[in-house]
């Protein structure tokens, strides 16, 4: 049972550094979608009970990662035109140590905290809080929308792998309520996407900081 | 000490044959017949017939270059373990003297590169030490994590502990360790993806650019060093992988050498299916490595 277990969260967490290092846009929503499916099916293989709450929340959470999603994102892909992101800040072997940094600082906040349950095994809080960062860091350091919305949905895997360990049971209306909100951020953030390509032919966000009203009047001498 | 002694004599003779094995394997994906499996012997021998020629601007360094690194590398031979038996020289820390010695070989290799004063020879050596500074921690980290594991500090025995077969309990640091070590491997024997042995354009070789101008003898210490290197560093390998069989030396020893062709075949794959990275994406590889084995060594800590 534990082999499995452990397989499992390392995959995660192996998929958080492929996502770091890799610049193909349609690899990393894929790679998305396969850790949505995996931290959907955290509950199943834990060792406690499964509740039918739980089973709905996974279908629903394999729906909407492994497959709405991806769809979605790979459409705003096809229709923004772009296969690949630029380099982000500091290249991508310096933001693959980083992702091994978030693990090891990941562990020593799991070292600082303390549980009322036993966690089935050690290494699963670090993963999720990894995972949690590297969200946070794909969405500040890479340049296109596209793979900031991965980002925010890397984030959400790793908050609802984090809820998933320690929880046997998750309240169905909240857990339902969060997926319904992630599933209109990414609706609206497509739509957003396609219409922000349209109307400027890229979507470098870097560049979205020229969207002014007004130029500044040049000083005169 | 009888059997150990065969086991160093093993190593001596079978090494070369893997490149045989390599090449015969890139000479069936190409749809050619290939060289004989012995071929490399043949060429060590011609060669060890030879004179070496030297260069009036070299000096004791270039060489000192070939023998240090053979040597060195055949001391490194005698502390790894064979088919999980312990070999010749085996102490606890014997790890650091393993990696030392690879270290001394490299290390006479640049030098005696640098010494002719060519300046192609001396790009190849920045690049062979450049890229080193990114393989050869990734290299300590990922036996440190296989250390940290087992409890032990010696090469031999990390290999012979129980841990190292525990695939239930520690599969999925053992599969990161295997798959640092596979690229260290891959790119400490100068193969592809990080180095093509075949090439001859200057501009893209690492190692076999900083071997260009020796010759006669030398360069059969050069070759056949390369063949002992590619053996002990495989035997890391083959080493997580291999258990020792209740049928005695003998079996262990026929299971252990063909573990290394299948490596060699492995290799050979490899090569045969992959493109060479550029010079300028070498280095992301290798930190893949060297995060891999971060990541199997802060596993182990746990």
């Amino acid at each position: 049972m534990n082999i499995y277990v452990n397989f499992l969260i390392i995959s995660v967490f192996l998929i958080n550094l492929i996502m770091l290092s890799s610049s193909r846009i349609r690899a990393c929503i894929k790679l998305m979608a396969l850790q949505g499916v995996l931290v959907a099916l955290t509950p199943f293989i834990i060792p406690h009970s499964v509740a039918t709450g739980v089973v709905i929340i996974s279908v629903i959470n394999i729906i909407l990662k492994g497959m709405v999603f991806p769809w979605l994102l790979l459409r705003a892909l096809q229709d923004a035109n772009i296969r690949k992101e630029v380099e982000p800040v500091g290249g991508y072997p310096f933001s693959l140590l980083i992702g091994v940094a978030f693990l090891v600082m990941s562990f020593w906040l799991d070292s600082r905290l303390a549980y009322s349950i036993q966690v089935f095994s050690n290494l699963a809080v670090p993963v999720a809080f990894a995972t949690f960062f590297t969200g946070v860091f794909i969405i500040v350091s890479r340049t296109k929308a596209l793979t900031q919305v991965i980002g925010y949905l890397i984030l959400e895997n790793g908050i609802y792998f984090f809820g998933s360990i320690l929880l046997s049971e998750q309240p169905l209306l909240v857990e339902l309520a969060v997926l319904l909100d992630v599933f209109v951020a990414v609706f609206v953030m497509g739509i957003a996407i396609f219409h922000i390509n349209r109307e400027f032919d890229h979507i470098e966000t870097n560049k979205l900081s020229e969207l002014k009203d007004w130029i500044e009047p040049q000083e005169d001498i | 000490m009888s059997m150990k002694i065969a086991q160093f004599i093993l190593i001596l003779m079978v090494s070369p044959f893997l490149f045989g094995v390599i090449n015969r394997t890139k000479a069936f994906f190409a749809g050619r017949k290939g060289a004989p499996l012995f071929q490399l012997y043949y060429d060590i021998v011609k060669l060890l017939r030879k004179g070496a020629v030297y260069s009036f601007s070299t000096t004791w360094v270039f060489i000192a270059g070939p023998m240090v690194s053979l040597s060195a590398i055949i001391v490194a031979s005698l502390i790894i373990p064979f088919a999980g038996h312990p070999s010749i020289i085996s102490f606890d820390g014997d790890i650091i003297l393993f990696f030392y010695l690879l270290g001394l070989a490299r290390f006479f290799t640049c030098l005696a590169a640098l010494d002719t004063g060519s300046s192609f020879e001396g790009m190849g050596a920045s690049r062979e030490v450049q890229f080193a500074v990114f393989a050869e921690p990734a290299l300590f980290v990922s036996l440190a994590a296989l250390a940290r594991l087992t409890g032990k500090s010696s090469l031999a025995g990390i290999f012979g502990s129980p841990q190292i077969h525990s695939w239930v309990s520690y599969g999925p640091l053992l599969c990161l360790a295997i798959a640092a070590l596979f690229i260290l491997f891959l790119a400490e024997n100068s193969r592809i993806p990080v180095d093509d042995p075949n090439t001859h354009l200057e501009l893209t070789m690492i190692h076999e650019v900083m071997v260009l101008d020796h010759g006669g003898v030398d360069f059969a210490y050069i070759l056949y060093g390369a063949a002992i290197k590619f053996w002990i560093l495989g035997a890391l390998l083959t080493g997580i992988i291999f258990k020792v069989s209740p049928y005695g030396w003998g079996v262990d020893t026929i299971i252990f050498i063909l573990l290394m062709v299948l490596l060699a075949v492995i290799v050979g794959v490899v090569e045969s299916t992959l493109a060479r990275l550029r010079l300028l994406k070498v280095p992301h590889f290798l930190i893949v490595a060297l995060s891999l084995s971060f990541v199997a060594f802060i596993i182990s800590l746990r």
